[in-house]
């Protein structure tokens, strides 16, 4: 990204302006503080000269002192330190209150619009870079909150000694002046040099958080496939980059720091050197010429103040720019005002679904390919009734189900729920009445019971229920806490049957209207997984159910089949009829039957014709 | 064979590293980063003689006013022109060091800071699974970055101020004591209060940072939840409630960091205060000396410009250690993981490397229990003969899953070993273990990339013929024509792109590419449709001939296949031989097949 310097600029001044909307009180508290301690510190020589004049020097003159002059010199001169102080601690502290309230406020929109947006945005951002969003560019775009204060604060003292040079020669004050169109000057070029550094610096700071985001989500595979120094290697790349890219920044304010403090004291030199030639001319005087002088010295701190803001000012902006890509990122879903009837079992329909992913291609054109997941799929699922999904991996079943939940809309077609299209529903009208139990579960980092009721009150017999049905209990009242047994981030501490079976209790809990169950039970062994369906099955009565199963006990508890392949509803109706006229769907219910007979007749033939061919014996024969 | 009566193994947590002081702190952060110590005197040099150039212009203006200016006779235009020129070199010379110093300690920090990024970052990988488990992905994450970034503030440019700061102050103190002995004592005894209250706030404001720093990993481990799981979250309608949890360790952040900053500005005003304070005694006892006659006004007003160069750098001293106090809070949280001892260990060098070829598994009297958990295996005793075909069954949490990751040494046992080929698999390099022996989890995840990309990762430097090959072998062709760039089809983050399923083949396909001569499926193929998976388990059946592998499955299809069923119940083998014997037994394996069958049978 190119940015001229003149908009970083306006920008940045943009920011700062949103900063300050943001917090006005903290923000002006801060940079009272601020003019006060401006105000104190130019005020400290004239302190000085005031006691020398009016209690020193009468001292030493006289050649005693008395208390009332000494108490006199400590009493200012401590006025001055604590007023100083007083400005200091306010501007800090308040500085501070509304830098961290800034980044709390961003913190909190940013995560609201991970929250808002839809799925299918989610999948096209890496977490590591939506957590760095939150992280490390909300930091960096308020971190200019720190010296901002300051350097307004201080401007006072900017003008005060302007206009006292003003007032004792304007002509000197004019040359001592000409060393800020020099900043100004120096302080595009740092601008303009900096902007595609820092840009990309952060850029490469939010890849560094990606690459070990996903390299510790896949811990696990690293480890089993002893691929460590293969991540380690990939992390080394970026890291090397931020690395490179941040001395690169260095390089650039290395560069500036030196100049930007050197130009303040060329200017008093400059003063000192014209005052001398004045002072001979006889148009000033001495005394002027190292007032003006001393002012100006006084100066060069304010401005090196200004020199901290100006300098913060890219990263700031980078940091805005990466934080409002969030904020401004559209594509939310929209949602009416109906509510979806509640008390009966619903009536499930979809019409003409279709939906397609968008696939990020490597080709040149840099088109979004799409991958059609579902294709003009109609269903009708009747209050009450179980219907079950079957297809093959990669059917669309899962896609399907999403739809059926509007995690994500249609490309075409509508979901209808008791004659509601469920884009005229209104936001969380849908999980009022629907449940889904996704085929990879989602544990949250809390209690068994928080992953259960989700924050909503249930008391403990109803969670014991849900959990009965879902053929949890036994292994929870084993759980060290019971209920309260913290699961540990993503459910880290259980296994995959116990985690799916939280799952289905949380959705058992709700008394969903509409439930949906997507291989729900892949993870838990046939028996209890005949439990839980017969446990479902009496739970359920006002409830429909859309199930998608692969195992023959499940599939026949439906009143209804309905047979997926490549998106597409290829057929649909009893297993019977299935059976007899779905040439898919009867391979796919039937292979392990198949699998088993075939099998078994292999085996039968071996005990036959070849007894003892077993384990030790090939043995034998690959030593 | 005496490891078996061995203590059980102690699994750590990940250490905070809260109890290092933060001098020891600081050494070891050194340590681990010398790059930040390479060539530190010259950029010392280099930074003093910018601070010379620093001081050396007040000093030239004075002499300018007092010797050019306000010469007897008028202004001495060719005095100031020669001061003016000296002046210019000291500019000149300031800023070109300050411009070499700058840079040096960037090239320096950055490379320091890099490698210590990697280190941690390595080191997480190396961290036994178990202890991995104990900390949550974002907060291991800010480790290796926002941690990282919190110490290059501080040794850019604070460490080195820091030097300037003391031998500033060395400077000051030496030339009061000559100007003034008695001025200069003075001066010292109002500072030292200062000092002790310096040394007991550092502790105070370290705590401070040491909490927002955990404050930090506790927001991002909140926010990653919100990104990771959007489906649930949207699922249930808990937007709200997430938002609040969120909203929550924003706030505990927002609290400890305006915490942590005001107990920063109350140190660093305490140094003002006293610097203030000083000046004013200063001034007190100087009058009563100049009034004495021992001092002149002069010389009471050129001694206050040197308490100035004093109080100036002590000043910037306290704010450089509270910036310390910030940088060693993070320094801790790195150290603290690099220095966790990674109880599942690699031998390294000295350990076994076995050739390759069919693997023979056995366990002795293997038993395992979760850090502060019950037992969930006692007394394994199994051999498992090369070239078998092996399934493990059992009810949920019978245990089958633990004896997947002691083979695979993904945990070690509490006691007994675990033998391949007759060496213990503590013994065994990693590299060899990780190449021979690999495990397909239930929930393979997917790096956000192309399928070949992930294949690849079971095999780096795989040809694209291997990796076609690899899915024709196991009958995945149909499969991979459906995706609508094949091979070149992105996955997208964690995979999500594909189903449950798809994921599982892939994640297969990935480490069969692998090549190992042990392979262990935990459940790899439960999401993947029955014919899908019937033909993945024959093309295994075909293939696998001269590799030894293990299964674990609810689907007892596997185990019908198997040479072997191994029964698991509550952590005890219970019954094992081929399934037709099994089922015939009546025992627990004939339960869980009549299930099975059940759930089979209406066809």
């Amino acid at each position: 990204m190119n940015v001229p310097p003149t908009s970083t600029l306006r920008e940045g001044l943009a920011v700062i302006g949103r900063g300050i909307k943001g917090q006005p009180r903290w923000f002006s508290l801060a940079v009272v503080g601020s003019v006060v301690y401006g105000v104190m510190t130019s005020l400290t020589a004239a302190a000085i000269g005031f006691v020398v004049q009016h209690a020193i020097s009468p001292a030493i003159e006289a050649g005693y002192v008395t208390a009332s002059q000494l108490w006199f010199i400590g009493g200012v001169m401590a006025a001055v330190v604590l007023t100083t102080i007083i400005g200091v601690i306010g501007r800090r502290i308040a500085g501070g209150v509304a830098m961290y309230n800034l980044g709390a406020m961003y913190r909190g929109q940013v995560t609201r619009q991970y929250l808002r947006l839809p799925l299918s945005w989610h999948h096209k951002h890496p977490s590591g870079q939506l957590l760095s969003n939150a992280n490390a560019d909300v930091e960096a775009t308020w971190n200019i909150f720190a010296p901002l204060p300051m350097a307004l604060g201080v401007v006072v003292m900017l003008v005060f000694g302007i206009v006292q040079m003003v007032i004792v020669d304007p002509w000197l004050a004019l040359v001592g002046l000409t060393v800020f169109p020099m900043l100004f000057l120096a302080n595009v070029a740092f601008q303009r040099a900096m902007s595609p550094r820092v840009t990309r610096a952060q850029q490469l700071r939010a890849d560094v958080s990606e690459v070990a985001h996903e390299s510790f989500e896949a811990a696990l595979i690293v480890k089993s496939l002893g691929r460590e120094d293969h991540e380690a290697e990939r992390f080394r790349v970026v890291t090397h980059e931020l690395r490179d890219a941040n001395i690169e920044v260095g390089r650039t304010r290395g560069r500036f720091d030196p100049a930007i403090e050197a130009i303040p004291t060329i200017g008093t030199l400059a003063v000192l050197f014209v005052g001398t030639l004045r002072v001979s001319s006889g148009q000033l005087t001495a005394g002027q010429v190292v007032q003006i002088a001393y002012l100006f010295s006084i100066l060069a701190f304010p401005v090196r103040a200004l020199g901290w803001v100006l300098a913060e000012l890219p990263r700031a902006v980078v940091g805005w720019k990466r934080v409002s890509a969030v904020l401004d990122a559209t594509g939310s879903m929209t949602f009416g005002d109906r509510a979806l009837p509640r008390g009966s079992a619903s009536h499930l329909q979809a019409e003409r679904l279709a939906y397609a992913y968008e696939i990020e291609t490597e080709t040149e054109t840099g088109e979004a390919d799409r991958n059609p997941a579902v294709v003009d799929v109609t269903l009708d699922v009747a209050p009450g009734a179980t219907v079950a999904i079957v297809g093959p991996t990669g059917s669309g079943k899962s896609t399907l189900t999403n739809l059926v939940m509007r995690l994500v809309d249609p490309d075409s077609g509508a979901v209808l729920v008791d004659d509601v299209d469920l884009r005229e529903v209104r936001r969380g009208g849908i999980s009022d009445v629907a449940a889904l139990v996704a085929q990879q579960t989602f544990m949250f980092d809390d209690t068994v019971r928080g992953n259960i009721t989700l924050g909503v009150e249930h008391d403990d017999e109803s969670v014991w229920r849900a959990l009965h049905v879902a053929q949890g209990a036994g292994f929870v009242e084993r759980l060290p806490d019971g209920l309260e047994t913290h699961v540990g981030e993503r459910g880290a501490s259980l296994s995959g049957g116990q985690r799916q079976r939280i799952a289905l209790a949380r959705a058992v809990i709700r008394e969903p209207q509409l439930l949906i169950l997507d291989d729900a039970t892949s993870a838990v062994d046939p028996s209890v997984e005949q439990a839980i369906l017969a446990r479902l099955r009496e739970a359920s009565s006002g409830t429909t159910v859309l199930v998608v199963a692969y195992r023959m006990a499940t599939i026949l508890l439906a009143d209804e089949i309905v047979y997926l392949e490549g998106g597409r509803v290829v057929d649909h109706g009893s297993h019977e009829q299935l059976l007899g006229r779905c040439v898919g769907y009867e391979r796919l219910v039937t292979a392990y039957a198949r699998e088993a007979a075939e099998r078994e007749a292999i085996a039968s033939a071996e005990e036959r014709d070849e007894p003892g061919l077993g384990a030790d014996a090939a043995e034998e024969v690959s030593r | 064979m005496s490891m078996r009566s061995q203590v059980l193994v102690e699994h750590h947590g990940v250490a905070t590293g809260k109890e290092m002081t933060t001098w020891q702190t600081l050494r070891r952060g050194v340590e681990l980063s010398p790059e930040l110590r390479k060539g530190i005197w010259v950029t010392v040099l280099l930074a003093v003689l910018s601070t010379l150039g620093r001081v050396l212009v007040p000093f030239v203006v004075q002499r300018i006013t007092d010797n050019g200016l306000l010469a007897e006779g008028g202004p001495d235009t060719q005095v100031v022109a020669v001061y003016i020129g000296v002046a210019l070199v000291g500019v000149a010379v300031t800023a070109v060091s300050a411009y070499f110093v700058n840079i040096r300690l960037f090239r320096s920090s950055e490379n320091g800071l890099a490698s210590l990024r990697l280190r941690a970052f390595r080191h997480i990988h190396d961290l036994a699974m178990l202890t991995q488990n104990t900390e949550r992905r974002g907060s291991l994450v800010s480790r290796v970055t926002s941690d990282v970034d919190t110490i290059s503030m501080f040794v850019q440019f604070g460490g080195l101020m820091l030097m300037i700061n003391i031998a500033q102050i060395s400077l000051a103190t030496v030339l009061m004591v000559v100007y003034s002995p008695l001025l200069g004592l003075v001066v010292w005894l109002c500072f030292v209060p200062l000092f002790v209250i310096i040394r007991k706030f550092q502790g105070i404001v370290g705590r401070a940072y040491t909490k927002v720093r955990e404050r930090v990993g506790d927001m991002l481990g909140a926010i990653s939840e919100a990104v990771v799981g959007a489906q649930a979250i949207r699922a249930y309608g808990v937007e709200d409630r997430t938002a609040e949890r969120i909203d929550a360790a924003v706030e505990a952040h927002r609290k400890a960091a305006i915490g942590a900053q005001a107990r920063s500005v109350v140190a660093f005003t305490s140094g003002q205060l006293v610097s203030g304070l000083t000046t004013a005694v200063v001034l007190v006892v100087g009058t009563v000396l100049a009034a004495r006659g021992s001092l002149t006004l002069g010389e009471l007003l050129a001694f206050l410009f040197l308490v100035n160069l004093f109080t100036q750098p002590v000043q910037q001293a306290t704010e450089i250690l509270n910036e310390m106090q910030n940088a060693v809070a993070g320094w801790r949280r790195v150290i603290g993981i690099i220095d966790t001892p990674a109880d599942v260990s690699d031998p390294g060098d000295s350990g076994v490397t076995l050739p390759r070829g069919p693997i023979t598994v056995q366990f002795n009297e293997v038993g395992f229990a979760y850090p502060g958990g019950a037992p969930v295996l006692h007394d394994i005793d199994l051999t498992i003969a090369p070239r078998s075909r092996v399934a493990i069954v059992g009810e949920t949490g019978s245990g089958k899953s633990t004896l997947a990751k002691l083979l695979t040494r993904l945990m070690d046992s509490s006691s007994g070993q675990v033998l391949l080929d007759g060496v213990d698999l503590r013994t065994i390099r990693f590299s060899s273990l990780r190449s021979r022996v690999v495990l397909v989890p239930q929930e393979g995840f997917l790096f956000d990339g192309t399928l070949l990309d992930n294949i690849r990762f079971g095999r780096p430097g795989a040809s694209e013929q291997e990796v076609r090959l690899t899915f024709t072998e196991l009958g995945l062709d149909p499969w991979v024509s459906t995706l609508p760039l094949g091979l070149a089809t992105d996955v997208g983050q964690r995979g999500e792109s594909l189903s449950a399923g798809e994921r599982q083949l892939v994640a297969l396909a990935r480490a069969y590419l692998a090549d190992p001569d042990l392979l262990v499926l935990d459940e790899a193929t439960s999401a993947v449709d029955p014919s899908t998976e019937v033909r993945i388990q024959r093309a295994l059946d075909s293939l696998t001939r001269g590799r030894t592998s293990i299964a674990i499955a609810h689907r007892l299809s596997t185990a019908q296949a198997a040479d072997e069923v191994i029964v698991v119940d509550a952590g005890r083998i219970v019954e094992r031989g081929h399934h037709t014997e099994l089922v015939r037994l009546g025992g627990v394996y004939s339960k869980l097949h009549e299930s099975w069958v059940a759930q089979q049978q209406a066809v």
